[in-house]
């Protein structure tokens, strides 16, 4: 009888295998992005973003309203999708994050140890720059990105930037393109995509920075470069250094075009 | 808060900072860390209220809540408080848009 029985439940198991083999793992994190995104908080930290961008503060007690983003004092309509871009009065290429820091140093005076002392947040202790960045890109929405690509330090940012992607280094011998420059590559039940192609890159640029479920924080693009390098187990790279921001402009240039989507919501 | 008008009713959605300790966390040095979060939440619409509601150590840390009003009209006023475990009120305010 208990033979029988359990005959019953093996041959029950198979018949539900090839169903279940069925399901397809990129349509449903799809379904499963789709539904986070629904609830996403993103929009809140928006708010606060932005009184953080009107808040009069630092030795000259001045908000960052007179922050230049590459489109004028003060303007911050469709400024985030047009960055990085070079910037005269730094003689840099800068992106966002960057240029906040820029604008925190010299408009607002602060010392960089007190503009950059919090540059990661988590749930106790959020992050200002992650704030701000979070409301100026919801400025952007809807606006194609078209990041500076004419003067020559821009191009020279891409070109580092694409050497950075493949360059292999670090106790794993590890390179972005290790994870991010072959098609169907995964990480448990996530694909990656390919940061090298337009197709692939396209839809990441548009929607970073980005609300993360696991840490309930608006995260910034320069924070998603430095998890990937300590993910890589090569040396901490620095908030804003040249190398960061040139990885930055080769990922946004191959995927410029794509209109603004974000601020996202991501695992 | 952000609250926004459809046809004939309001999304509204909230951010409730609150660390929302379950009591069964330890801190670094071994040492519990108390029950601490949300019992109930209030919400107001032009000083009336419209939802009352219970919230137990379930539910996250820094916790959103939205729901859908029936009705509402641009620039009318909204308020959500929260009362915790240990006495504490906090409330934000938004405005219909």
């Amino acid at each position: 009888m208990l033979k029988t029985l359990m005959g019953g439940a093996a041959l029950a198991l198979a018949a539900a295998l090839p169903l279940h083999a069925q399901v397809d793992i990129r349509k449903e994190t799809q379904r499963w992005q789709q539904m986070i995104a629904e609830g996403s908080p993103a929009e809140l930290f928006e708010i606060e973003g932005e009184a953080l961008w009107k808040k009069k503060q630092g030795p000259k007690n001045v908000s960052l309203e007179g922050c230049d983003l590459g489109q004028g004092p003060g303007v911050v309509k469709a400024a985030y999708a047009q960055l990085p871009k070079y910037f005269a009065d730094a003689d840099r290429v800068m992106d966002l994050e960057t240029r906040l820091l820029h604008c925190m140093t010299t408009l607002q005076s602060r010392s960089p140890q007190d503009a950059t002392q919090r540059l990661y947040g988590n749930a106790d202790r959020p992050s200002e720059m992650e704030l701000l960045s979070v409301y100026i890109a919801g400025q952007s929405r809807g606006v194609p990105m078209a990041p500076g690509t004419r003067h020559v330090k821009e191009r020279e940012a891409f070109e580092l930037g694409q050497k950075l992607f493949f360059h292999r280094a670090g106790a794993w011998d590890f390179s972005c393109s290790s994870c991010h420059g072959e098609a169907d590559k995964r990480i448990r039940m996530q694909y990656l995509p390919v940061m090298s192609q337009p197709e692939g890159v396209r839809k990441i640029v548009a929607t970073w920075p980005s609300y993360l479920v696991r840490n309930a924080q608006v995260k910034t693009m320069q924070w998603r470069i430095w998890d990937c390098y300590r993910q890589m187990r090569w040396p901490e790279p620095v908030f804003g250094s040249e190398a960061t921001v040139a990885i930055t402009q080769y990922l946004t240039v191959t995927g410029q075009g794509e209109p603004y989507a974000g601020p996202g919501t991501k695992r | 808060m952000r609250a926004t008008l459809g046809a004939g009713f309001t999304d509204v959605r909230v951010l409730m900072s609150h660390a929302m300790e379950t009591g069964q966390r330890k801190d670094a040095s071994g040492k519990v860390i108390p029950l601490h979060f949300i019992q109930n939440v209030t919400a107001k619409l032009n000083g009336k209220t419209v939802i009352e509601g219970e919230v137990s150590q379930a539910v996250s840390r820094n916790p959103v809540f939205s729901f859908r009003l029936k009705g509402g009209q641009k620039g009318d006023k909204l308020e959500l408080s929260w009362l915790d475990n240990t006495g504490v009120t906090n409330k934000t305010d938004g405005t219909i848009a």
